[in-house]
């Protein structure tokens, strides 16, 4: 197991050899207290639908409702991670291609035409996702597949699919656990690669998968118990799959009526999908949590509001008198289109060859009698 | 068959020797992970690290503030100082650019000149100047303390020599800001904290982007002149902050870029108005539009420069006291800047449209200068009363502002490098299965070893290569911790090496250990009868 313990680094102990204590700092009370309300200055969201297959259709739905709700609210597409099997909309059984519905009747599609999708088909793996999340990806990754989070972040990771007691199955062929998760959390915390995390999980025996952890600052929550199963909401008979997941549906009808200047808070979301919509029991886990639920406004996790400042102070800057820029000399374009032609290797000129050979077999027989001759034709 | 009997049972006998002796360490050392050696006892010193942080200060006493026999008991006066500053009406600056030719001061060192009481160089009330570079000027009188040597007299000045240097090089504040996230809650205060959260970590490079935001181009065709602006004011900035990091600066233009916020009009002031809680709701819509350069992880700062379209000129933001911002600026913490520039002035009602509008850039550059200042870690200086602070001018900033960057980076580094080497040290430890590949053991142990220079450096008062050694400690153990290969084998429970090995070796043992048994059951009866023979 894992040294479960303080995270702060015990010993360092600074001895300024000259200094006292005091402060000489004079700022502006009121800014400071605007800073205060949360700790968080950027936030970012790592979707994840862990399945594939046609039959899986409401768990990329449901991945992509969270995507538009969080887009709606603020964040941009750079600090998203979306990691989808996205082999719905084009999938051959679909009926409407280039669709994703998530309502019946096809009311809304939830694919779109900017929707950014940053490992699709066989790169949801296990790997990659705990690569995303402990930042160890190979260097060529390029920035919009890598999870560039800092200590004042704050960071919403949703992850749908099917998943049992302590495991969630990716893409029918691995799966990853709830320690493996736990211990990626503490990694990430002892980098300091977020300042808070929301971890939502939909899927069967949810709540297996957020028992193990033990970082700090993490908010957990999850659509069914263990032992329960997390249901689906709706068939569409013309698509002729569920479209969403219970838990997920009623999420994300919660989330239509929250807007950037919303005020509502975790606790209300707690409460979304109780037992008689839901039918399993939606759970949660706040004890790794400092703050107290009821203050952490939604939109800290799902939407992204700016700490603002005035900029109070300039620089008075005398104009410069205007120097003249030199350009490199650049060619003419005529020499830069017609260059000289390549040299070619020099070669024999054609059927040199094929005399020269037949010189060869004319001089051997000669030598060895033309009875061997018939040895060839 | 006594002879198949024994052949047999020297064949089993050796077979399990064979399993035993043989095959056992063969099946360790080859399913063994291989794990370079890491330097674990210089880590573990890295836990319990001590920082000592020294300045090296020069004081130099003026003709005048030392009476005879003091002046005896110092080693070395200046006496050039005199000859530099003999006309009265020498101004400040002046005095402090002779000064600063008269020493060659090294980073992270401070010179104070104590000038005497009655010195006109000052104004009536102030009591320090600090200059442009690493220069201050102290005044104060202390030929009064009588009959002392040189210990006393430096006594006597400490406790303002003290005020100086916690203003110039660091103070009890600016380090434990920058231990922040490595220190317990609650140790620092919440303007250091708002410092903290404000400007960016410590990073190897930094993406500077300038963009101009042109909503309407049918009535305004801009022109802005970037890149001469940045090779005059920016520019010098960047380069005195080499030794911090790298910087890769870009520009663009974007036409139909709106802001996502509708300003409301105010008829008293005739302007468009935006206060200032609808700020933060300005960024969103803009940054999908910003782009980044899509090769390097590095931290991106963006300045905007909004030119408002011709039905919502003038655009003034408004503060939360309702007043006007003089700068028409503001700015996002760890984001950057944006700034609105008004053109209505530049065209009357009845002008072919489009105008051709320069952009001021002295003005602008300005603005995104101060801005960029606070982003990269440059505090807002809160002058201490009785001090006067020179503003940093042309170059962006002084000598000691980027001294005490440098010194509250250097100790954030080392803060860093140690907490992630120890934090690997101990995920290596944690989990036997995990692969150490040589190149990691080799980045682990040269991050130790840049880590102890830097602290002695630091130690020492050499800034520069303190600066330098913890960068090199930093890069190797970020580049250690994020190696990609330390993935592999993360979770490996025991009940799966179970199952792994048992369909393998149980039907190979079974038949070995049973003749085995066998055989010693076959030697018990043997021994039995014997003994029962001779009895």
């Amino acid at each position: 197991g894992w040294k479960r313990g303080s995270s702060f680094l015990p010993g360092i102990d600074v001895t300024d050899t000259k200094l006292s204590t005091s402060a000489f700092l004079l700022l502006h009370q009121a800014r400071a207290e605007r800073f205060f309300r949360s700790d968080h200055t950027n936030n970012w969201a790592v979707l994840v639908c862990t399945s594939r297959f046609w039959f899986n259709y409401r768990h990329v739905a449901n991945t992509l409702s969270v995507y538009r709700s969080v887009k709606r609210l603020g964040i941009p597409d750079s600090h998203i991670v979306l990691m989808l099997a996205d082999d719905m909309a084009c999938n051959h059984r679909n009926p409407k291609p280039a669709t994703v519905f998530s309502h019946k009747n096809m009311e809304l599609n939830v694919y779109g035409d900017d929707v950014e999708v940053d490992y699709r088909g066989y790169e949801v793996t296990v790997e990659n996702f705990l690569r995303v999340l402990t930042g160890r990806l190979p260097p060529s990754t390029p920035r919009s597949k890598r999870l560039l989070s800092d200590d004042h972040s704050n960071i919403l990771i949703y992850l749908t699919g099917h998943g049992g007691n302590g495991f969630l199955k990716f893409q029918d062929s691995e799966e990853i656990s709830n320690v493996e998760l736990a211990d990626a959390f503490e990694q990430m915390w002892q980098k300091r690669r977020y300042n808070e995390l929301l971890f939502i999980i939909d899927t069967c025996q949810g709540a297996s998968m957020y028992e193990r952890f033990y970082s700090p600052n993490l908010m957990a929550l999850a659509s069914s118990q263990v032992g329960e199963d997390s249901l689906s909401h709706q068939p569409d008979l013309a698509i002729g799959v569920h479209l969403m997941d219970r838990y997920t549906f009623y999420l994300l009808e919660f989330l239509e009526d929250i807007h950037p200047a919303s005020q509502a808070n975790m606790n209300d979301l707690f409460k979304v999908c109780p037992k008689s919509q839901c039918v399993s029991t939606p759970g949660h886990r706040t004890d790794l949590f400092q703050r107290d639920p009821g203050s952490v406004l939604i939109t800290d996790f799902f939407g992204s509001v700016r700490k603002v400042e005035i900029t109070m102070e300039t620089i008075n800057l005398t104009p410069h008198t205007e120097t003249a820029l030199a350009y490199v000399d650049q060619l003419p374009v005529a020499q830069i289109i017609h260059q000289k032609p390549k040299q070619k290797d020099w070669h024999p000129p054609d059927g040199f060859i094929l005399g020269l050979w037949t010189l060869i077999l004319l001089v051997f027989f000669r030598t060895y009698g033309i009875k061997h001759l018939k040895h060839i034709f | 068959t006594t002879v198949t009997g024994t052949r047999g049972r020297s064949a089993a006998v050796a077979i399990a020797a064979l399993v035993i002796a043989a095959g056992i360490p063969l099946w360790w050392k080859t399913t063994e992970t291989y794990r370079a050696w890491l330097p674990a006892a210089r880590i573990s010193e890295l836990e319990a690290l001590q920082l000592e942080l020294r300045v090296e200060v020069e004081v130099v006493f003026a003709r005048g503030t030392l009476s005879p026999e003091q002046q005896k008991k110092v080693p070395a006066s200046r006496i050039t100082y005199e000859s530099c500053c003999k006309s009265k009406s020498l101004c400040l600056v002046e005095a402090d650019h002779a000064l600063h030719t008269l020493t060659e001061t090294s980073c992270g060192s401070v010179v104070i000149y104590i000038i005497p009481e009655a010195s006109a160089l000052l104004p009536q009330d102030m009591r320090v100047y600090v200059g442009r570079s690493r220069t201050a000027l102290l005044r104060s009188q202390v030929a009064s303390v009588v009959g002392a040597g040189l210990p006393e007299v430096l006594a006597a000045l400490d406790p303002q020599m003290e005020q100086v240097l916690q203003t110039m090089s660091f103070n009890h504040q600016d380090v434990t800001a920058a231990l922040t996230d490595r220190l317990r809650p609650g140790l620092s205060t919440r303007d250091s904290l708002a410092d903290s959260m404000r400007a960016f970590k410590s990073s190897p490079g930094y993406e500077i982007t300038f963009s101009l935001l042109n909503p309407d181009p049918k009535h305004h065709q801009l022109h802005w002149d970037v890149e001469a602006a940045l090779d005059a004011y920016i520019y010098p900035l960047l380069h005195k902050m080499a030794p911090v990091a790298n910087f890769s600066v870009d520009s663009q233009i974007l036409y139909y870029a709106v802001l996502g916020v509708n300003p409301r009009y105010d008829a008293s002031a005739s302007a468009y108005t935006l206060s200032a809680d609808s700020l933060a709701h300005v960024i969103n819509p803009v940054e999908a539009r910003l782009g980044s350069n899509a090769a390097s992880s590095n931290p991106v700062l963006n300045f905007l420069l909004y030119v408002p379209d011709s039905l919502h000129s003038p655009l003034i933001i408004r503060n939360d006291q309702k007043q006007e911002v003089a700068s028409n600026a503001f700015h996002s913490p760890r984001w950057g800047g944006i700034m609105v520039y008004n053109v209505d002035g530049a065209y009357g009602n009845d002008t072919q449209f489009p105008v051709d509008i320069a952009i001021d850039m002295s003005r602008v550059m300005g603005v995104f200068l101060s801005q960029l200042r606070l982003m990269l870690g440059f505090q807002q200086t809160g002058a201490p009363p009785g001090f006067v602070l020179e503003a940093a001018g042309r170059e962006g900033v002084a000598e000691w502002e980027l001294d005490r960057l440098l010194w509250s980076r250097s100790v954030e580094n080392v803060a860093t490098a140690s907490a992630s080497i120890t934090s690997l040290a101990q995920l290596l430890d944690q989990i036997a299965n995990i692969v150490i590949n040589d190149n990691i053991a080799q980045q682990v142990a040269s991050a130790v070893t840049a880590l102890q220079a830097a602290v002695a450096e630091l130690e020492a008062g050499n800034l520069a290569l303190a600066l330098e050694h913890s960068r090199e400690a930093i890069s190797a153990s970020e580049r250690a911790f994020f190696d990609p290969s330390l993935l592999h084998l993360l979770y490996f429970p025991d009940d799966q090496k179970f199952a792994i090995y048992i369909p393998l070796f149980l039907p190979m043992c079974v038949p070995i250990l049973l003749s085995l048994l066998k055989i010693f059951r076959e030697v018990q009866q043997h021994r039995a009868e014997k003994r029962a023979k001779r009895d």
